[in-house]
């Protein structure tokens, strides 16, 4: 009983981006097949497939197997040899427990890449060595800087194509930092990798003596969460989703204890996840946007009773005070915020094929809540390749661009660049429910909030 | 990267483990979809996923008790013991139980028996038909992306529409932790809460929430006979063909599903324990090692979701 562990390793989010035959889908594959994620029937199941189609080899070895294969799951992608739709993989090492969005570079990259990013704690973007950065490169930098993903990693793949050469491997290095910096993006990661071949992708390659770095593995599995980076200097904030107030309905085994459940008639908490930040027993707390304030009287979750809870918690939450809350409100640090606005200012990256007007009437979901809002203005549209906003009236599929937008009632959003958690909303269309963009909040024009910190 | 972290703000964060950071998302899933819909219901067979939903959901909403009936559609091949248990825990946590019936649909010839046998792929017309009577307009699965490479391919939200049907190329994308429920009339809505969780993370779960199941996920000794690499057990809807030769072993399942297409797994995990080892030693997945219909074809799970699946 002592081997067994009952998951005590953290878990760790990461996506990739890459551009149409990076061999994205093959370094996702040999992830998953190094670190022993793959199992033997659907390793069969690939190896039948592969032989169908002409990848030869009697002998079983991993490179005589299409490992696209381990992650192209639908017919039409099978068919077609691509990648249609984000995929979610698994795997686990000894120290954590991977979930990986595995994004399509060709068609749709944008929504794609943004979709995945949105929860990474990590991005793996590929290069082709044979082919060093390209437009699709920055393209991806610059939707990661925006979604301010906390970790970026390069892979620089095919490495066994231009002959293990440091060389190429040190001007693409210098290449990408030059246009990371440009961008604004941080703390790049480079590695020399071959997905094909293995090398550099679970253990450190024998064929690049020069590369003295980790490997793409050891680098994730080392690198911290968003939310251990962001512990201890967010707020705390704590979008309501539902009051819990039981009265006559409880739980059947709680109505069998001695007193009958009378001890929960009164039961009234707030039940939520902590969006950032920590709270704790004590603490004073103010509801956004009304502004009345309480004192935490009682953290619970499902029976037990918590001192203090932190993101990404679910718990609910049991105030001094019986004020009226209600879903889509927000529970605060008292102090920690500014004002509440009907007027929003963001950057939105589309995401569907009905492009943006001026004066398009939409839905706004933040946190638990969802407004209308009408747009107002379509102030710029982002140029990927140089991150510099040029002019624009309209945005369409895969464009990212300014907007003003006037909400309906106000919500309490914050810009998205200090707090990535409460910064973000999505704008739905009203006729078909679709999903029209991700909304990143950016300050109100002359806003000075002070830079609390720079990832 | 921040230079403002301290060794404390780290440790402090060890606190959460993986479980406990699934176990989180999975909670905040089913209260957004108990805030946002008029009329859920959880998919609830007794198998160990939707098990662990259900216990999710008790936690979810404490004290107060789940606030949605189940659904079972029933193969008429399910285990007896399987349904014993579904009876007691829908009686335990006082919830109302609407039974979807396969068997009904072929007694009145809505729906043929196939010539396997196997009625998992017949679950599609009963389900829909409970899901519109019952005005549910959204429904809870136990449905796990590591399952099976279209189930990776799933939204934690998956609209369905009048027939149904999901549409793998048509989904909306899903940001943050803002899933969008949104839908017309004759449109619902699947909810996936526990996507995230793998088959180890179920059993270690079970174990650390002491979670009751079924007993045959447990090894126990059995009438079984092999048949396309699997243990079958003997029974009314399970007849050995002449020539396979049924033998008492211990085994046992991985999966529950309908008698005639799920097998068992030779074993001597007895306890949760033990099983959590023997998954994490496994070599096979666990729909590879006992579900015959996965096995009809590459993309068995993606046709079946499409006509309306879970």
């Amino acid at each position: 009983m002592s081997t067994v562990t009952l998951g005590t390793g953290t878990l760790f989010r990461f996506a990739t981006a890459g551009s149409v035959d990076d061999g994205k889908s093959t370094l996702v594959g040999r992830l998953l097949h190094d670190s022993k994620a793959i199992l033997a029937d659907t390793l069969d199941a690939v190896t039948r497939t592969s032989a169908d189609r002409g990848f030869g080899g009697e002998n079983g070895s991993t490179q005589k197997i299409d490992l696209a294969l381990l992650t192209d799951g639908l017919r039409a992608e099978r068919e077609q040899g691509i990648t249609i739709d984000v995929a979610y993989r698994y795997f686990a090492t000894d120290r954590r427990s991977f979930i990986l969005a595995d994004c399509p570079g060709h068609v749709q990259y944008t929504k794609n890449t943004v979709t995945g990013a949105s929860t990474a704690d990590a991005v793996v973007v590929l290069i082709d060595a044979r082919k060093g950065v390209l437009e699709q490169t920055r393209r991806h930098l610059s939707v990661l800087r925006l979604l301010r993903v906390p970790n970026v990693l390069v892979a620089v793949n095919k490495i066994d194509l231009v002959g293990f050469s440091e060389d190429v491997f040190r001007t693409i290095e210098a290449d990408v930092q030059k246009v990371a910096a440009e961008i604004g993006v941080s703390d790049v990661l480079v590695v020399p990798v071959s997905a094909l071949e293995g090398d550099n992708v679970v253990d450190r390659s024998a064929h690049t003596p020069w590369y003295t770095g980790p490997s793409l593995l050891d680098i994730l599995e080392a690198l911290p969460t968003t939310d251990e980076l962001e512990r201890g200097l967010e707020p705390f904030r704590f979008p309501v989703q539902l009051v819990v107030r039981p009265q006559g309905a409880l739980a059947p085994e709680l109505s069998l204890t001695d007193d009958g459940g009378a001890a929960f008639r009164d039961y009234r908490a707030y039940a939520g996840q902590v969006a950032s930040g920590a709270v704790s027993v004590g603490e004073e707390i103010t509801v956004l946007p009304a502004g009345r304030t309480a004192t935490v009287v009682g953290i619970d979750f499902a029976g037990t009773s918590l001192e203090r809870a932190v993101a990404p918690q679910s718990v609910s939450l049991r105030l001094s005070e019986e004020i009226d809350i209600a879903r889509g409100d927000v529970i605060a640090a008292t102090g920690t915020f500014g004002e509440v606005s009907q007027d929003v200012y963001a950057e939105l990256c589309w995401l569907s094929t009905k492009p943006l007007r001026e004066g398009s009437k939409v839905l706004i979901k933040h946190g638990s809540k969802t407004v209308q809002g009408l747009i107002r203005a379509v102030t710029g549209k982002l140029d990927l390749a140089t991150f510099a906003e040029a002019p624009a009236s309209g945005l369409e599929l895969n464009d990212i661009g300014s907007a003003q937008i006037r909400l309906a009632s106000p919500l309490p959003v914050e810009s998205y660049a200090r707090h990535r958690r409460t910064g973000a909303f999505l704008v739905i269309d009203p006729q078909d429910g679709n999903t029209l963009a991700a909304g990143l909040v950016k300050d109100h024009p002359g806003d000075h909030e002070d830079e609390r910190y720079v990832i | 990267m921040s230079t403002q972290i301290t060794e404390t703000t780290i440790a402090q964060d060890a606190e959460l483990n993986s479980l406990d950071l699934l176990e989180s998302e999975a909670i905040h899933i089913i209260r957004e979809v108990v805030a946002e819909f008029e009329r859920p219901a959880l998919l609830f067979s007794g198998g160990k996923d939707s098990v662990v939903m259900l216990h999710l959901a008790t936690k979810a909403f404490w004290p107060g008790k789940v606030p949605f009936p189940v659904l079972h559609v029933d193969t008429g091949h399910n285990f007896p013991e399987v349904i014993e248990f579904r009876d007691r825990t829908v009686e335990r946590l006082g919830l109302r139980l609407e039974v979807g019936s396969v068997q009904e649909f072929i007694d009145s010839g809505e729906l043929a028996e196939r010539a396997d046998g196997t009625r998992n792929p017949l679950q599609t017309v009963p389900l829909l038909d409970a899901i519109a009577k019952n005005k549910f307009d959204a429904v809870f699965g136990g449905g796990r992306r590591d399952e099976d490479k279209a189930r990776a391919k799933e939204r934690i939200l998956s609209l369905r529409d009048e027939f149904g049907q999901w549409d793998p190329r048509n989904q909306r994308p899903e940001l943050w932790n803002l899933y969008n429920g949104r839908h017309t009339v004759g449109q619902h809505v699947r909810a996936f809460p526990i996507s995230n969780w793998t088959e180890l993370d179920i059993w270690r779960y079970i174990a650390r929430e002491n979670i009751e199941l079924p007993g045959l996920y447990y090894a126990h000794d059995r009438e079984v006979y092999e048949r396309d690499g699997m243990w079958r057990a003997v029974g009314p809807v399970s007849e050995p063909r002449p020539g396979e030769e049924v033998v008492t072993k211990q085994v046992r399942y991985r999966t529950v599903g309908d008698m005639s297409c799920t097998g068992a797994v030779a074993s001597d995990a007895t306890t949760v324990h033990d099983v959590v080892r023997e998954v994490a030693a496994s070599t096979l997945t666990e729909r590879g090692a006992t579900r015959a219909d996965d096995r009809i074809s590459e993309a068995a799970m993606e046709d079946r979701k499409k006509d309306g699946y879970f």
